[in-house]
């Protein structure tokens, strides 16, 4: 049980940081906008979660250029893949017991 | 947290992948709207066919025309219905047509058909035409079983239907048409109905 309850990530505890995990579990790389629009979040809300997540390496930004406008990418790390499927197991695990 | 909460997250999570990996706004309708278009079409040439008074086609014949025309009509109708219906049904689930999902979607879909549509043509004019029926099947479901991962589970079956129905029609030629709506006509209705009944309601 024990064991169980350190395997529950608190970077994770939270619906934006679950939603971008996920989405990135299944897609190589999403922008902002994507992200925005996915999870019904803001702006400033947005941007603050996945600092946090980048923070712990979790996750990958890369700002470029397309034409004029700004684009930041996002994508998963290895790091932040084997976190968030531990993750999931853990839950998987609390909610059989 | 509670056990409510970590189901929720679950849910989330597994929302989140769907909606951002596959295209969920298929609609059923549309299926089954191609699949009438198609059997409307084939009618049509049907009945050119036989009110001509020979049983098989000259390629720079008045009515060879007709029939390519009327094939272009029923993919014509079908696409614009596909769109239309679409987007309403992604308006309604409060998702974008036009995003990454829905991209990804298309090119994996069009690479295997457009590939298929020239050669078809390429084949047409240099006087092969015989297995038509049969290639336009083959190539179609290889776009399906292609554009599968990218959208609702079971469209990859109606690919692999499409492409059995095209083998067993290179084995009877003769048989085209009736094999065209089979794979195009009844097939598209029944598909169709299915992800109707699934996903739209």
């Amino acid at each position: 049980m024990k064991n169980i309850i350190g395997n529950i990530n608190k970077a994770f505890d939270h619906r934006i940081r679950l939603g971008i995990m996920s989405i990135l579990m299944v897609n190589e790389y999403a922008d902002f906008k994507m992200l925005k629009e996915l999870l019904g979040a803001t702006d400033g809300n947005l941007a603050s979660h996945t600092k946090a997540l980048e923070k712990e390496e979790y996750i990958l930004v890369e700002k470029s250029f397309i034409g004029r406008k700004p684009n930041t990418r996002y994508s998963a790390t290895k790091k932040g893949r084997e976190a968030f499927k531990k993750h999931v197991e853990a839950i998987e695990k609390l909610l059989k017991q | 947290m509670s056990t409510e909460d970590y189901l929720k997250d679950i849910t989330e999570i597994k929302d989140m992948m769907n909606k951002s990996s596959r295209f969920l706004s298929l609609s059923g309708l549309s299926g089954i709207m191609a699949g009438i278009y198609a059997l409307a079409g084939a009618a049509i040439a049907y009945y050119l066919v036989s009110q001509s008074g020979r049983n098989y086609l000259i390629l720079d014949g008045k009515i060879f025309t007709f029939i390519l025309i009327d094939l272009a009509a029923v993919a014509l109708l079908s696409i614009v219905t596909a769109i239309i219906l679409s987007t309403q049904k992604a308006k309604k689930n409060n998702e974008t047509l036009w995003n990454g999902t829905s991209k990804r979607l298309l090119s994996a879909f069009l690479i295997p058909l457009i590939t298929g549509g020239i050669y078809i043509l390429i084949k047409i004019f240099s006087n092969h035409y015989g297995l038509t029926g049969s290639l336009m099947l083959i190539f179609y479901g290889l776009a399906l079983v292609n554009a599968s991962k990218y959208t609702i589970g079971n469209v990859k079956y109606l690919g692999y239907i499409e492409i059995l129905l095209g083998l067993i029609c290179a084995i009877y030629p003769g048989y085209g048409f009736w094999f065209w709506v089979l794979g195009f006509g009844v097939m598209h209705i029944l598909y169709g109905s299915l992800i109707y009944i699934q996903h739209d309601r």
